[in-house]
């Protein structure tokens, strides 16, 4: 009976979501296998295509542990693209400047919004909200044209190509290794740090502390409002450096970039398992979630007739799924208590 | 000694007075529209004068009027639902497309482009209000019967709706060059007034009459205040959530067929796109607590007149509309900062440490 309860709480979702993207995958392997889906490069493709956004949500689902929430992240991404490549090419300046101003960028959002929601008490919607806003605004303040990077460090940095012994081979029977990007060990790097963190540091319970029940933080003697307020200061700082990791992918600052991002994130956090009310989650599912979101992305391209806004309608349909699910399961949770 | 007495009690009155004006929950909502308004004055002096040109009204005060319509009919629907529910419905800009493009679809019949209604324009409306009143029920359904967040369960038709209407539209733009089907966002034959504005005052007279003559104002404050208590009176407190989104749904349909009439088209990406920041600004500008609990309509579609002011400014000012968002985004915050509680606080201990002995003044009146 105890098991079947801890099942149904936190291991159930993450189940529900690998369970998922193993059918997805499958599906999409069997389907299009003359389109080259089964092929590695294809797998490892999710990873270097959503390298950025695996280090957002990593920060989003430290937010949502916490109860809290922040919907600004898609566009302090696209001002952290925009300001990175005015900044190299216009100002001419180093990758490694760039890479500073991002990660700086990130971290005043971070601040100033953690400010406002832990010691203002003002909702976080709100204020993420008005960032999100600004963040947009001021993308196109610092240039409405698109601003492509010559940059020859920062063009070698997102070129290198990191092979891997597995691979396939083509017709004439070459061996053709696959290959990532840094972005991608920079990401699962991320995502493992967070990870521990979360588990195996005072810091990481502490937010499940804050997020299981505010009250009952408080009495227990945590400071509510500093942990809240670290908590939006590293989400800022891992979405100036995501940002980072998607400007690599895209090499170009432009006003709509990125747009949107913040529910891919958002949704990537609710289908890899993380409660919306706080106090649950886990940066594993989380990448599961990413890796859902990428390979219906991909799914839909392969297949070539259906247009992408079916990508979006298909990851709200499935979000509005996993949180009708939760709430289910949380309603369920509180009649058996 | 009577004559001191008798000028204290007036000085006194006077006081009260002046207190019970600041004190009024449209005072600082009308200082705002003043204030944007003044600050056109000076830049502008020709600002109020207001012409007849071709037979219509003319003038920036028009102007700021007219487009301000949609904008105050989706005001009405969030300050019902952030009191309801104490969340916002961000999904109103996606839902304004959707409607507008049901609408066109069916009054092309399918085509691109038409120069006829295909279809009786009754017809189109209907369905196109239906459709938005049916996405308010989605949202209802996702924030009062399953206590979803209502920020995130609207988040899911912030996404998909604008596909939804894209998917209507096949994903172009569809047209209807009709003349009757320009009157709703233009002019009536031979009346000088933009039509959107009588749609604006028809929407805010009837909701206040409802919300005067039935008792749905004081249960939709009730279930904001504290929705366990008002289901332990007997409310129903799950139902009267529901009613606020499908209300703010509809709405949200009739601010969208005023804009698709305004442009004779169905452009789903770009009807309605950032509304929905300016309704929950209308709301918090207009003196309401986002936290739900008891709303001001008047207070509502006042801010929503203060921010296309600002905006008109703005646009004046050579801004443009992809850097407006900086600016709006400067004014939430300071609103939400002085609104919040807790900064009140910090203000008061603050001014407490400057002067210790003022505390007296601050003592709470009995108001009405």
């Amino acid at each position: 009976m105890k098991k079947k309860k801890q099942l149904s709480d936190t291991s159930f979702l993450l189940m529900v979501t690998v369970g998922l993207f193993i059918l997805m995958y499958a599906a999409g392997m069997i389907v299009f296998a003359d389109k080259g889906f089964a092929k590695p490069q294809m797998f490892l493709n999710l990873f270097i295509s959503n390298a950025g956004l695996i280090v957002i949500s990593c920060g989003l689902t430290l937010v949502m542990i916490t109860g809290g929430i922040d919907i600004s992240v898609g566009s302090v991404t696209g001002l952290v693209a925009m300001a990175s490549a005015y900044q190299m090419e216009v100002n001419g300046s180093g990758a490694y400047t760039a890479l500073a101003l991002s990660l700086l960028i990130g971290l005043a959002f971070g601040v100033v919004q953690g400010y406002l929601i832990a010691y203002l008490d003002i909702q976080p919607f709100i204020i993420t909200l008005a960032g999100l806003f600004f963040g947009r605004g001021m993308t196109a303040v610092i240039s409405k044209e698109m601003i492509s990077v010559k940059n020859e460090t920062f063009l070698a940095w997102a070129k290198y190509k990191i092979y891997l012994p597995v691979g396939t081979t083509n017709k004439r029977g070459v061996f053709q290794p696959a290959y990532i990007y840094p972005t991608v060990i920079v990401a699962l790097l991320v995502l493992i740090a967070v990870a521990v963190m979360l588990k195996y540091t005072r810091f990481g319970r502490r937010l499940y502390a804050l997020g299981g029940s505010q009250q009952s933080a408080l009495m227990m003697g945590l400071n509510v409002r500093r942990t809240k307020f670290y908590a939006y200061t590293l989400n800022g700082f891992l979405v100036g450096l995501g940002g980072f990791l998607f400007f690599l992918n895209s090499c170009a600052g432009f006003v709509e970039q990125a747009k949107g991002l913040e529910m891919d994130a958002i949704s990537a956090s609710v289908i890899g398992g993380t409660l919306l009310s706080g106090g649950v989650g886990n940066p594993v599912g989380t990448l599961f979630g990413v890796l859902i979101k990428g390979a219906i992305s991909s799914l839909i391209t392969t297949q070539g007739t259906l247009s992408s806004w079916w990508v979006r309608i298909a990851l709200s349909s499935l979000l509005c799924f996993f949180i009708v699910l939760q709430s289910v399961i949380a309603s369920r949770k509180k009649k058996s208590m | 000694m009577s004559s001191r007495g008798v000028k204290r009690k007036m000085a006194s009155q006077k006081a009260s007075l002046f207190k019970r004006i600041t004190k009024h929950h449209l005072f600082f909502p009308l200082v705002c529209l003043a204030v944007v308004l003044l600050a056109n004055v000076i830049k502008t002096p020709d600002f109020f004068v207001v012409s007849i040109n071709g037979g219509v009204l003319y003038g920036y005060v028009v102007d700021v009027v007219n487009r301000a319509s949609e904008l105050v009919i989706l005001a009405i629907g969030m300050t019902l639902v952030s009191a309801a529910s104490g969340g916002q419905d961000i999904s109103v800009g996606a839902v304004m497309a959707v409607a507008a493009a049901v609408c066109c679809e069916i009054l092309s019949g399918g085509a691109v482009s038409t120069g006829a209604f295909q279809n009786p324009l009754i017809l189109a409306v209907l369905a196109a209000l239906l459709v938005s009143a049916l996405c308010g029920a989605f949202n209802g359904v996702l924030v009062a019967r399953l206590k979803i967040q209502p920020m995130v369960a609207t988040l899911i038709l912030f996404t998909a709706g604008r596909g939804i209407a894209q998917l209507v539209t096949k994903g172009q733009i569809t047209y209807v060059r009709v003349e009757s089907y320009k009157i709703a966002g233009g002019y009536i034959p031979g009346c000088p007034i933009p039509t959107p504005i009588f749609f604006a005052a028809g929407t805010v007279a009837l909701v206040m009459l409802v919300m005067k003559f039935t008792t749905l104002k004081l249960y939709v404050e009730g279930v904001g205040i504290n929705s366990s208590a008002a289901r332990i009176v007997g409310l129903n407190s799950v139902r009267i959530q529901f009613v606020t989104y499908v209300i703010c749904g509809l709405l949200a349909g009739v601010a969208g067929l005023i804009a698709s009439s305004r442009i004779y088209s169905a452009d789903a990406n770009n009807i309605g796109l950032y509304l929905e920041m300016d309704a929950i600004l209308a709301v918090a500008l207009g003196g309401n607590l986002l936290s739900g609990g008891k709303f001001s309509l008047m207070g509502s579609v006042i801010g929503a007149y203060t921010i296309q002011a600002l905006t008109t400014t703005l646009y004046a000012m050579n801004i443009s509309s992809d850097q407006l968002p900086v600016y709006k985004a400067v004014v939430v915050v300071i609103i939400v900062v002085l609104q919040s509680p807790k900064f009140n606080q910090y203000f008061r201990s603050f001014r407490e440490k400057l002067h210790p002995g003022n505390s007296v003044s601050r003592k709470e009146e009995p108001s009405s």
